[in-house]
């Protein structure tokens, strides 16, 4: 009975000083109440209503801890609610963003959308649609094939020439003063801005073919410029996480270095590297400034990337949202660029799943 | 991204570790007598063929051409932006775009880029750094790492996507705010009126900048908060620190130049951003009134006017993106730079 007693003693000491759990969750409710009222005087709004009982609890909140359990903790709380609120106010955009892409993006996407291109769709033809209340007609398949293209192109530039220079970097340049300026290099041109990129392939283009070559080609390029150093970079860290143990077993067996990269390194790897260009491929797949600057803007097919304008989806979205088909009725051209939009998003999105599917599939297995 | 020290390392047991593909690779002797391409029947030591030393010194040929290429590259950058925006720089001011001279061109746009950078900074930077603080600290453990890939999810959403958004939904919605402010607050330069009625205004390519920015200071600042030593923060738990106490003295302290160097990389980013701005702000002439009309950015100004551009206005829009180029240079280096200083304490590599 005494023990009970000593132990019941101890416990409310040891607590003293502290708010009771529920205390958070009264001081809470208070605050919505208050920030509803509050709200309500200055025209009321949910937003308002949020801002203000959030702004009120965060207050209040703070000043209890302040009175019941002193300065520090009071301290730690604030610091604790604005924490999570960064959190919250990180999340409103991306929320924001994809509710309005999915939410006008999802009208717009039907068959027609997806396998016609803008070509001899005019203003005319869009106001008609308004009008009779007929489907808008045009759509994004030229778009769909520029950015497919291009991207190809951009990939099949950079990726050899990334996975190469991570090899040197990682196999036969370790300590060099020459792979020191590469790595630093790489890591600022991932820092070079987009359009510069372009401005550079528009430039190089324009020495070599005269002014104005604008082709899918030149788009390529420029994407790859944006491409190699995340290639690079993600190749080697994969490469160096090989175990050394590795590359030795293989030259103990007399097997040649190139051959020791190429069929014990690599495949090793190859998770993580193709992981890395997956992700390096929706890095650029979504980039615009580049490709308004090098491949023009096609509102037909076009097949060939060696020759003639191309049109990419985030182009054809700045396009259809900055310069209407129809100057007087914007409805229907907003509509595609949003249809446009989401399918971008969800092309981005799958490549970044595809990335982490493969790194997680093909990893190499570390439990027993 | 799933990086090295996500995973556990390779431990001794090296056959049950490996993938199958590379233990097979490994061991076999008659494998590899078929990869050197030698006769398998016949097992006779003698002096490695050529065609194997050859390969050697092919493929390291190769990568070595591949990584000077890539300095080559950025080297020509310089040189191919230097050549063609030349013109500019001979040519007769009253030529040039205004009237004045290149420099009376590009400085207005020089500082509206730097506005605009700098006002995405000022709103992305702490809340960037208490996102990172929230994922490595703050939140609970199992959904730390589902968070983080959400924060990640706003970096994949590509730019002219948040520049729609931007001039759709968030202008309109801001606007009322902007005349609100201009008739409250219009004694500070910054809010003279009359405010924009559309909304796209400096602010709002600022604020879209930020959205853009923050997941990039937040993944580098998290990678570091990650890498504080255990020992520092249970230390300053053990002496009786709240949480915030430890933050701020242990991991905070620890994580200095890599929060520095995650700004000047938002910074670089927040600079060379194009379409958010090119979409979300209706240009004009250099003001200080950040919701009025007005104001623009070398990477728009490029962008609107370069598909219509030639002759010598080319070589202008190539001169100011070489400025650009120049300035991001010179920012990301010494970002770089503090990070390789203090790469043996940060992951933010």
């Amino acid at each position: 009975m005494a023990a009970n007693q000593t132990l019941q003693r101890r416990q409310s000491q040891l607590t003293r000083g502290h708010l009771p759990s529920y205390a958070v969750w009264v001081v809470l409710g208070a605050s919505v109440i208050l920030g509803a009222a509050l709200a309500s005087l200055i025209g009321f709004s949910v937003v308002g209503w949020a801002v203000i009982s959030a702004v009120v609890f965060v207050i209040a909140a703070t000043l209890v801890t302040a009175v019941a359990e002193g300065e520090r903790k009071a301290k730690d709380r604030l610091v604790t609610y604005l924490v999570y609120g960064a959190f919250l106010i990180a999340l409103l955009p991306l929320v924001s963003v994809l509710w309005t892409v999915l939410q006008r993006g999802v009208p717009g996407l039907s068959y027609n959308f997806l396998f016609t291109s803008m070509n001899g769709v005019t203003g005319a033809t869009d106001n008609q649609a308004l009008e009779n209340g007929t489907p808008v007609l045009g759509g994004a398949y030229h778009a769909v094939l520029g950015t497919l293209q291009i991207t190809l192109w951009a990939t099949l530039i950079s990726v050899p020439i990334g996975l190469l220079t991570a090899v040197y970097l990682v196999e036969y340049g370790a300590g060099k003063n020459l792979t020191k300026a590469i790595t630093f290099f790489v890591d600022v041109m991932t820092g070079i801005p987009s359009i510069v990129a372009g401005l550079f392939a528009a430039a190089l283009f324009a020495l070599l073919f005269g002014p104005g070559t604008r082709t899918g080609f030149v788009a390529a390029v420029a994407l790859s410029v944006l491409m190699i150093p995340v290639v690079v970079r993600s190749t080697e860290e994969m490469l160096k996480i090989v175990p050394n143990e590795l590359r030795e077993a293989s030259y103990a067996l007399g097997v040649r270095k190139w051959r020791t990269i190429t069929n014990v390194v690599i495949p090793t790897a190859i998770s993580g590297i193709a992981s890395g260009v997956t992700l390096s491929i929706a890095r650029v797949i979504g980039e615009t400034a580049p490709i308004l600057v090098t491949a023009g803007f096609a509102s037909s097919i076009n097949w060939n990337v060696f020759s003639g304008w191309m049109s990419t989806l985030p182009t054809f979205i700045y396009y259809q949202i900055l310069t209407p088909t129809s100057p007087t009725a914007p409805d229907p051209s907003t509509q595609r660029a949003w249809a446009a939009a989401l399918l971008l998003i969800l092309m981005v999105m799958l490549l970044n799943l595809v990335a982490r599917f493969i790194a997680r599939m093909f990893a190499p297995k570390t439990s027993r | 991204m799933m990086t090295g020290r996500d995973r556990p390392p390779f431990t001794a047991g090296i056959s049950s570790d490996l993938p199958s593909s590379a233990r097979h690779r490994a061991v076999t002797a008659s494998e590899i007598d078929r990869l050197e391409g030698r006769d398998v029947s016949t097992h006779t030591l003698k002096a490695s063929t050529d065609r194997g030393r050859a390969g050697d010194k092919i493929f390291s040929g190769i990568s070595l051409t591949a990584g000077i290429l890539i300095l080559a590259v950025l080297f020509s950058v310089a040189v191919f932006l230097l050549v063609q925006a030349a013109p500019t720089f001979t040519a007769d001011p009253t030529e040039i775009t205004g009237g004045n001279g290149f420099t009376s061109y590009i400085l207005p746009i020089v500082i509206g880029t730097v506005i605009a950078a700098i006002i995405a900074l000022v709103i992305a930077t702490p809340i960037g750094i208490a996102v990172a603080l929230f994922i490595s600290h703050y939140a609970p453990r199992r959904l730390a790492r589902a968070f983080g890939y959400v924060i990640d999810l706003l970096a994949a959403i590509p730019s002219v996507i948040y520049g729609a958004w931007g001039y759709i939904v968030l202008a309109p919605q801001l606007a009322k705010g902007y005349t609100w402010l201009a008739e409250n607050l219009g004694w500070i330069p910054f809010f003279t009126g009359p405010a924009s009625q559309t909304g796209k205004t400096m602010l709002t390519a600022g604020i879209v900048l930020a959205v853009m920015v923050i997941p990039i200071i937040t993944s580098l600042s998290r990678e570091i908060f990650l890498q504080t030593p255990t020992l520092h923060e249970e230390a300053a738990l053990a002496m009786g620190a709240t949480r915030w106490e430890m933050v701020r003295m242990a991991v905070l302290p620890f994580a200095r130049p890599g929060i520095i160097s995650a700004t000047m990389l938002g910074l670089g980013r927040a600079l060379g951003e194009t379409m958010a701005v090119a979409l979300v702000l209706s240009p004009g002439a250099l003001g200080a009134s950040l919701i009025r009309t007005g104001n623009q950015t070398i990477a728009a100004e490029i962008a609107l006017n370069f598909p219509e551009a030639f002759g010598l206005r080319l070589n202008e829009l190539i001169a100011a993106g070489l400025v650009l180029f120049v300035i991001t240079l010179i920012v990301n280096m010494i970002a770089r730079f503090i990070i390789t200083r203090h790469k043996e304490f940060s992951g933010a590599n």
